[in-house]
């Protein structure tokens, strides 16, 4: 097994080195890197599989592959593993895996796709290697091992009372065959999964040790800043250098793809140095500006060339029939993703081989492309995951990591590269802009009985969920999509597409609803109880479990208990396989109105940790506010207007309401939960805004459209 | 360049940077102190907060040489054992996400109590609405603010 931290040991090298005369305490990471090294080199370790290793002392080593961005996967993964192997927390070591293709599948941060996917597999692991211990114990004993039970980290047999620490029975345990048939623990059974546990990573980032990418030097290393097009649609023409080459610490500047690096010393001289580059850029494809597209989406809403997403019955006589017809159009601002560690990563390309250390969401990807890049064996390319400051999807991409390899490759030289905020927030890979058009048909008992959807979306691809609600409830149904091809760069955010197309059509379900002169829970449930009883087609979701959110939701906030002066807005969406209600609640203080609260209900099958699942419902619900309200990335021909938190609002402490959160108890399968939160939030806020003023939100964000409407919100 | 013998967490660093260079790129590139976390570039989000005599004050458009004379103090120095009550309120309430910002969140809060011991939820929020969270952990900083504050009677 390769070392996995290589890291830690730099940083302590650098930190002696460079103070000169003092030592800075690592105490903690010294104690894993300890840990670390008994477990890859003793023999008398019981190692039955790559996700752990049980010490001599008895303390357990758990290995967890995939990438931490802060959707608390570190602290997640190695819960249900311990929980198979019954063992006790406070032994728990847990070890962030490098990528190893040949020992791990999906080692990615995406997609809410995590739990889902190593559910069954981390279960496995755990609970093949306490069999193997309970038969190591019964052999010693010599009695059966069906007279045997586990307690945290023990054996005992239940007869005699004798008992065995896991650690005594490591060496013998190994010897132990690895049984093919393994048992789970039932349900009711767990311990850990579902308790409340902390975050694994609390003490080192709460005392500041290094953990993350930015935090990575390595002796001689030099530092890297590029300057990219200004603009989308802009190529480089030529550069003068020689002012940034005579600045203090800087060693190269060298040029790849359209841009310019500067590579040196430190972090502020290539800073400077980047500032002081002379550089000419020439047009390269359309510059365009938000008016632009504002002027193309009214277009391509007309377009007689979309792509048919969905079709269903005869959707022109539905609207010939209709009693009545309800139509709108709601509009989304692109968004940067803004983790608030800036992009960066280390690379050193060697003669034999490359060393990559940095924030990625998808390790495997970084390592592929590098391997194509250079021309060699993926295996030559090695990838090392640090704790990521935030992600969002902005870390699905490689492009960062590409930039770091070629700066080494160039200079021949251990390099880290660094973006400073503006260029993070100026250099794509955004959410794409995207305007939908719904129109409903109803009939005269206000069922809806037509539904068509059209999204036409900058880079956005398929800007709609052809599969989702409402689809399967109304029997003629047209979902199609355009989608306008820009040099403005766009990629996943966090719940793609979902992210404003739930806001949407939570909007539209509402309006609906309203016109229909139905309540808006009810008109919900009607509309699955006819996806149940008479479907139209295929449906993505599960109707028993969105019912189940519906009804918490409502119960929890006391949607059918009329409150003088309080108004509620209901919003209810499925994505990556969990199901969330929202409801909204506002007052109106002063003629505007306050959000106060939101209730969420939460449906992402068995919870394996109360306070992370916690953390992500409230932080999704958090983010997904915070860009409804404020999030704004606009253009004026091809560069970004917002470049930094002065003209790019995030949400503060002072803005947030109460957030409630429940979770659904089914004993259902685990799905992930660092995205679902987020897509129903801004659609509750605006149904519950229209409640309060009678005023629809049509445009994201809120802020910028209804200005007066919403200073006040709180 | 010019050399400091900078006061920091109690002890002397050498060090020799050009003078505009901000204290944060000091502390990480200089120093080797890591923890203290670069954001913005503009003071605007909060992640590089430290003590300056006492003070929360941002380091990333903070020169060098203005704090020469002062005692500063990062995250590294703001306990011995990582058991500040402010820290280990933190961590009881378990705010974390990424944790990338929790430093500059943890010092913000750190001298805030300081000055004002027994605050109100709303000074709480005015004392911290400067530092951006990603992550959207604010309610749980400001419990573990709350918390702390009791703790440090």
């Amino acid at each position: 097994m390769k070392n996995t931290n290589n890291s830690r040991r730099d940083f302590l090298k650098s930190a002696a080195l460079a103070g000169g005369g003092f030592m800075l305490s690592f105490n903690w990471f010294g104690k894993e890197v300890f840990a670390h090294e008994v477990a890859t080199t003793a023999a008398a370790d019981f190692a039955p599989n790559a996700y752990l290793s049980i010490h001599p002392d008895g303390i357990v080593s758990i290995f967890s592959p995939n990438p931490e961005i802060g959707q608390g996967i570190k602290t997640a993964f190695p819960i249900i593993v311990a929980e198979e192997l019954d063992v006790d927390w406070a032994n728990v070591k847990v070890i962030q895996a490098p990528l190893d293709t040949k020992k791990f599948e999906r080692q990615v941060a995406g997609g809410s796709g995590s739990i889902p996917h190593s559910w069954q597999r981390l279960r496995k692991a755990g609970a093949t290697a306490r069999q193997m211990l309970v038969e190591a114990a019964a052999k010693k004993w010599n009695v059966s091992a069906s007279e045997c039970k586990t307690e945290k980290g023990y054996v005992i047999h239940t007869t005699s009372n004798k008992r065995l620490g896991y650690g005594e029975l490591a060496t013998d345990a190994a010897q132990i065959t690895p049984p093919t048939d393994v048992k789970l623990k039932d349900l009711k059974d767990f311990k850990l999964i579902g308790s409340t546990i902390k975050n694994v990573d609390n003490k080192p980032i709460l005392t500041g040790q290094p953990l993350f990418g930015i935090d990575f030097y390595r002796e001689g290393m030099l530092f890297s800043m590029i300057q990219r097009p200004p603009a989308f649609g802009l190529k480089l023409k030529s550069f003068d250098a020689s002012a940034a080459k005579a600045m203090p610490g800087i060693v190269d500047v060298v040029s790849f793809k359209n841009k310019v690096a500067v590579v040196g010393k430190s972090t502020w001289e290539v800073k400077k140095a980047k500032d002081a580059l002379k550089i000419e850029w020439e047009k390269d494809g359309n510059l365009e500006s938000t008016n632009d597209h504002n002027k193309l989406f009214k277009e391509l809403l007309d377009s007689p060339k979309a792509e048919v997403r969905r079709k269903e019955g005869d959707i022109e006589e539905a609207f010939k029939n209709a009693a009545k017809i309800v139509e709108s159009e709601y509009q989304c601002p692109f968004l940067p993703h803004n983790p608030m560690e800036p992009m960066n990563f280390f690379a050193h390309v060697r003669e034999d081989g490359v060393e990559l250390v940095g924030p990625t969401q998808t390790p495997a990807n970084a390592q592929g492309q590098t391997a194509k890049l250079l021309n060699i064996a993926p295996e030559k390319v090695t990838v090392e995951l640090t704790r990521m400051g935030g992600g969002f999807g902005r870390r699905l991409g490689t492009d960062y990591v590409l930039e770091a390899v070629e700066v080494s490759n160039l200079v021949k030289a251990p390099v880290k590269v660094i973006w400073t905020r503006e260029d993070d927030m100026t250099g794509g890979s955004y959410r794409p802009a995207v305007r939908y058009r719904f129109r409903a048909a109803l009939d005269k008992q206000g069922n809806m009985i037509g539904y068509s959807l059209r999204g036409v979306g900058i880079n956005a691809g398929n800007s709609t969920r052809e599969n989702n609600f409402p689809s399967g409830a109304v029997p003629n149904l047209l979902i199609d999509s355009v989608d306008h091809k820009s040099p403005i760069t766009t990629g996943p955010w966090r719940a793609p597409i979902t992210n404003f197309l739930a806001y949407a059509e939570q909007s539209f379900i509402d309006e609906v609803a309203t016109a229909a002169g139905k309540d808006a829970v009810q008109f919900r449930l009607d509309l699955l109880e006819k996806a149940k009883t008479s479907p139209t087609g295929p449906v993505r979701y599960d109707i028993a479990r969105m019912k189940a959110v519906i009804e918490l939701a409502a119960e929890k906030s006391g949607w059918n208990k009329k409150r003088k002066g309080v108004h509620l807005g209901f919003s209810v969406y499925f994505s990556h396989a969990s199901y969330v209600a929202q409801v909204a609640e506002v007052v109106m203080k002063k003629g505007k109105p306050v959000l106060q609260k939101i209730y969420a209900a939460v449906d992402c099958g068995v919870v394996i940790n109360q306070s992370g699942a916690r953390n992500q419902v409230v932080g999704g619900i958090v983010d997904g506010m915070g860009h409804a309200m404020y999030g704004n990335l606009t253009f004026n021909e091809g560069k970004p207007n917002q470049s930094n938190f002065n003209t790019f609002r995030l949400i503060k402490m002072n803005e947030i309401p109460a957030i409630d959160v429940h979770f659904v108890d089914n004993g259902i399968d685990p799905t992930g939960l660092g995205e679902p939160a987020l897509p129903p939030t801004g659609g509750s806020i605006a149904n519950a805004i229209f409640k309060a003023t009678g005023k629809r939100l049509k445009n994201q964000p809120f802020i910028e459209q209804e200005e007066k409407l919403l200073d006040g919100i709180s | 360049m010019a050399t400091y013998n900078l006061n920091i967490n109690g002890k002397v660093f050498k060090t020799d940077v050009a003078p505009d260079t901000p204290l944060l790129w000091v502390l990480r590139d200089h120093l080797g102190l890591l923890g203290t976390k670069y954001g913005c570039g503009m003071a605007m989000c909060g992640a590089c907060t430290v003590h300056i005599n006492g003070e929360a004050t941002r380091t990333c458009i903070l020169p060098v040489s203005s704090v020469s004379e002062a005692k500063i103090t990062t995250i590294e120095g703001l306990s011995e054992k990582g058991d500040h009550p402010v820290q280990t309120a933190w961590h009881e309430v378990d705010v974390p996400q990424c944790g990338y910002c929790q430093a500059g969140q943890i010092m913000t809060a750190a001298a805030f109590l300081k000055s004002n011991p027994k605050p109100t939820t709303e000074e709480i929020e005015t004392a911290m609405s400067n530092n951006l969270c990603r992550c959207g952990t604010y309610h749980r900083i400001r419990e573990a603010v709350q918390l702390a504050a009791t703790k440090m009677k």
